[in-house]
């Protein structure tokens, strides 16, 4: 205690030094002219007493030194002399402090931005309980590796598992929900009683459901989401035992989730319910052939994923047996929740942050060039303080409180920068997308976020601290002081700043080549083959209350009077409705088999799209052979199915389909349809995936409630929207709708799309940052040969070299690092793509195009940045050249 | 001049602190003064090194100081006993009078073995 104030008052009396000297030497003062007035009464003559006094005072200047040392903290003290010295400098040389500081923040701030992103969504956990042991739970098929489970097998899979703790299932809904402003479709998910249980989340009002809430038999409840309860019943916490109406159907709220729940993959849902399987119209739950959940469960101690995956498998294949006709083919898939969660831009991001590494690096050599160059040019300074006694220790610690002062002034830049970067990234990512990723919700400066600047922070710092040292290796020193001694040290530094500089160079054709192959896989991407043409195009989803429009024919009809309507509107070529928007996804699968063909129980596994009549048309995918449907094609009429052409050559190779019968599995009679046409591959699936086998069905023939709609119009089909809402709406205040949108922006504010063009918008700008960076770096290190071989050239012009021989020699000698460090570039590049391959689409990772057109764009970048100091060289004069010295 | 005792290393500051209690207020020269005449002029003070262990007391909290005009009207800075320093100055005097009593007992015993 006594101690630590004593040295809190010995800090700050390093800030007070000149005033606390002042005092003591007036105190100094007062005590030698008593001491010389007691003398002088003792009877000692005016001098003697003197001579006395400052005697018992012992010497005045280690007294004075001796109380300064006490009043300060001598280590402190000599610190804050070093940073006011390091200031001095960098301020002195402000050329030098603005490019390095400027280098360097930028390499921080992008780094820190994109680790700030990393951080969020791979190393933060899931916002649940332990969230290690929970994992995503899915069957698989050939097709698809994550298929959905179906109802019957998920109660098997719960009953006979030995790894999980415990297993639940959840899946979307839709429901329409009553308010003041009329009928609006939600967002609900069903789940089955444990949900909230296994994922460790407790309701903030009322309660979880309660075990076996989610049978047929128990009483309709559900437990709304935080933001609904603000939104729709104003946060008042009588709601929990209240009744409300979802879809028609009376449902008691029992609990509300807190703010700080959130799901990723249905983050928009505001109703959770339970199960009820077989409840109502649905007949899905309770076929094991009908795949429609998620699994989510929670790991027992010590089971590993992959055990807990050889389990499931095992039961799976168990199931195979004992159902052949339903789980044919029907394995497993269990993978880390954190992985079902935010796959995708797993490689992306880390893609990423490997990219904004490199800049790093770049910068950093960049300003340790920079400071190379600078120790070069103090080496008579230093020479001169270690000539006045500066102990070796006393000179490094100068450039390390320099470096550190570089570091520091950097870091605050760079951190200040990624905050602002990482805002600004996030506001790129569309708002749909973003709803998906919840845990980009908090991002910023955490605690990890800080951490892992304050750890480049360090390394920059101890990079920087050591190259001056390094360079003035303190042997040389004393040569510092005789005239002319820097030749062997300029040499050193060249091969040092060249094989920098050289380094520079490759990262920088890395970058480039990465860029280049991400920005061609972008345009491969947008390039796919639609098949149909996606602008004019309007989209809407649409919901008939199910209470209202209960018979199939009431569907049929209402949906018949709905398209007219539409079609009617002023603009509107074509309106045509769909089960399933194109280029969305691989799913919506179906089952199908030939009649007159042999079968073994294969699942011949395709998608599945219910269209109206005129859908192709409005699309204007190509017939290939056949006919399209009629307008009138209903329950009526023979069931009729259109396939396309990836169908075609699956499963009538070489052969005719049109006539060909097919059904379900069974091939029950109600199944049985005719192919009547052969489209183009219109692409259903998402940019990046394979377009599966596809049937279409005519959707009069298998009416449903929900559907999307697609409408062509001759102007612009953003305007078109909300014409088209308020149409429906005259036509029955009850549907609802959601989703309105336009193809184009479908496609291009798709997930895929989106992931393709930030990478290759941001790795491209990390590579045009690192190909600036490096055309200073091999600007700086020729320029400064030219500079320490002025007197040589002089030599050679004076014995008759020409300019053009000089400025080619220069050139020579930068175009010489280039090719080494495209060479090496090159290679390492070779290695690097091969990590890319996961996110490339429709490019070679060794892509030739790409890797010749970075070498060009270096080569010519790096003869841009000799030229200059080239020039100079030649024009150098050579009676000027060998006075200067 | 007969031949002087230096200060014991660590009893400076209990020799200050001493003098103030039982002067009050005082200067450092009047300080230095005091110590040696209460020594009845055996030790030898080098008035020096008296202020660097001034300064750390006042550090330490165990005195204050403040300006004023000394008794011949000079200006001094007076140094005055703390809270602090009087509970120093009994845990220390504590401290002394064992590590005296402990080495009386051992001179004791050298000299008489019995």
């Amino acid at each position: 205690m006594k101690k630590l104030r004593a040295a809190l008052r010995r800090f700050a009396g390093m800030f007070s030094r000149g005033r606390r000297e002042e005092d003591f030497a007036s105190e100094l003062e007062g005590h030698l002219q008593m001491h010389i007035e007691d003398n002088m009464r003792a009877g000692m003559t005016a001098e003697e007493a003197r001579r006395d006094a400052l005697v018992k005072l012992g010497g005045m200047e280690r007294t004075r030194q001796a109380y300064r040392e006490r009043g300060t903290a001598p280590f402190f003290e000599t610190l804050w002399q070093d940073l006011r010295f390091a200031l001095r400098q960098l301020l002195k040389n402000p050329g030098f402090t603005i490019t390095a500081v400027l280098m360097l923040s930028l390499g921080i701030a992008a780094s820190v931005a994109i680790f700030a992103f990393v951080d969020a969504a791979l190393l933060k956990p899931l916002p649940y309980e332990d969230p290690r042991s929970l994992v995503d739970v899915t069957e698989s098929v050939a097709v698809l590796p994550h298929a959905n489970l179906s109802y019957p097998d998920y109660l098997d899979w719960k009953k006979m598992n030995h790894s999980f703790r415990s297993l639940d299932v959840y899946t979307g809904t839709g429901y329409l929900l009553d308010t003041p402003s009329g009928v609006e479709p939600t967002q609900g998910l069903r789940v089955t009683d444990g949900f909230f249980h296994t994922l460790g989340v407790l309701p903030l009002l009322g309660r979880d459901f309660y075990s076996g809430e989610d049978l047929l038999s128990a009483p309709r409840t559900v437990i709304l989401s935080y933001s609904t309860w603000q939104k729709r019943f104003g946060g008042r916490k009588e709601v929990v035992g209240q009744s409300i109406s979802l879809s028609g159907m009376p449902y008691t709220i029992v609990g509300v989730l807190p703010d700080s729940f959130e799901f990723a993959p249905r983050n928009t849902v505001e109703f959770w319910t339970t199960m009820h399987a077989g409840g109502g119209a649905n007949t899905c739950d309770l076929r094991r052939s009908c795949h429609g959940l998620v699994g989510v469960a929670r790991l027992k101690d010590g089971v590993s994923i992959a055990a807990a995956l050889a389990d499931t498998k095992a039961i799976a294949q168990q199931l195979e047996r004992q159902y052949p006709d339903s789980n044919r083919g029907q394995t497993a898939a269990v993978e880390s929740l954190t992985d079902a969660f935010v796959g995708d831009i797993r490689p992306i991001l880390l893609l990423l942050l490997a990219g904004a590494g490199l800049l790093l690096l770049i910068a950093c050599v960049n300003v340790a060039s920079l400071l190379l160059v600078r120790s070069e040019s103090r080496r008579r300074e230093i020479a001169v303080r270690g000539a006045l006694g500066a102990s070796p220790l006393r000179l490094a610690r100068q450039f390390v409180t320099e470096g550190v002062l570089l570091v520091l002034g950097s870091s605050l830049l760079g951190l200040v920068c990624a905050v602002f970067t990482s805002q600004a990234l996030l506001r790129l990512i569309p708002k749909d997308m973003l709803v998906h990723m919840p845990y980009l919700r908090g991002i910023g400066m955490n605690f990890h976020v800080v951490c892992f600047a304050a750890a480049i922070a360090v390394m920059a710092a101890v990079i920087f601290s050591l190259t001056p040292i390094v360079q003035l290796s303190f042997g040389e020193m004393r040569e510092g002081l005789t005239e002319g001694s820097r030749g062997s040290a300029g040499v050193l530094w060249r091969k040092v700043g060249a094989n920098l500089t050289v380094l520079e160079l490759a990262i920088a054709t890395v970058l480039l080549v990465g860029a280049g192959l991400l920005g061609k896989s972008f345009y491969h991407l947008l390039h796919v083959e639609l098949n149909f043409q996606p602008d004019h195009l309007a989209t809407l989803s649409v919901a008939l209350p199910e209470k209202v429009y209960a018979k199939d024919e009431q569907v049929v009809a209402a949906r018949r009077q709905l398209m007219d309507r539409i079609a009617a509107l002023p603009g509107v070529t074509s309106a045509a409705a769909t089960s399933q928007l194109p280029v969305t996804m691989n799913g919506n699968t179906e089952w199908v088999r030939f009649v007159g063909r042999p079968y073994n129980g294969e699942h011949n596994e395709v998608n599945e799209r219910d269209i109206t009549a005129n859908y192709f048309t409005t699309l204007k995918t190509r017939l290939i052979r056949g006919r399209f449907f009629n307008a009138d094609e209903d329950a009526t009429k023979p069931r009729v199915v259109i396939i396309n052409e990836a169908f075609a050559k699956l499963y009538f190779p070489g052969q005719d389909p049109l006539g060909a019968r097919m059904g379900d599995t069974t091939l029950s009679t109600k199944s049985i349809k005719e192919i009547v046409g052969v489209v183009d591959d219109l692409r259903e699936s998402s940019l990046d995936e394979k377009t599966l086998p596809a049937v279409y069905y005519p959707a009069d023939q298998s009416p449903d409630v929900y559907f999307n709609l697609v409408v062509r119009t001759s102007q612009d089909e953003n305007a078109l929207l909300p014409t088209l809402v308020s149409t429906i709406h005259q036509f029955d205040r009850g549907i609802g709708t959601s989703e309105e949108s336009t193809m184009m922006l479908n496609i291009d504010e798709s997930q895929t799309a989106y992931l393709h063009r930030s990478s290759a918008w941001l790795v491209g700008g990390f590579a045009a940052l690192a190909l600036l960076l490096g055309m200073i770096g091999l600007y700086g290190v020729i320029a400064y040969s030219v500079g320490q071989r002025t007197r040589e050239i002089g030599v050679r012009m004076a014995l008759g070299a020409q300019r053009e021989m000089v400025q080619r020699m220069i050139m020579r000698e930068g175009g010489r690092l280039a090719a080494l460090g495209i060479v090496v570039g090159l290679v390492c590049s070779l290695g690097v793509t091969l990590t890319l391959r996961s996110v490339l689409f429709g490019v070679q990772s060794w892509d030739v195009g790409t890797l010749a057109g970075v070498a060009l764009l270096l080569v010519a970048a790096a003869l841009l940045a000799s030229y200059v100091p080239a020039r100079r060289a030649a024009s150098i004069n050579p009676v000027e050249a060998l006075r200067a010295e | 001049m007969g031949e002087k005792a230096d200060v014991w290393q660590g009893t400076l500051a209990l020799m200050v602190l001493k003098t103030l209690e039982s002067m009050g207020e005082l200067h450092g020269y009047g300080i230095a003064r005091r110590i040696e005449q209460t020594s009845g002029d055996v030790l030898s003070l080098n008035y020096g090194t008296l202020y660097p262990a001034l300064l750390k007391l006042e550090q330490e909290g165990a005195i204050v100081s403040e300006w004023g005009v000394s008794e011949n009207n000079r200006r001094a800075k007076f140094y005055k006993l703390t809270r602090v320093g009087r509970k120093q100055i009994e845990r220390e005097t504590d401290n002394w009078e064992q590590t005296t009593a402990i080495l009386a007992r051992f001179l004791r015993g050298t000299e008489d073995p019995a």
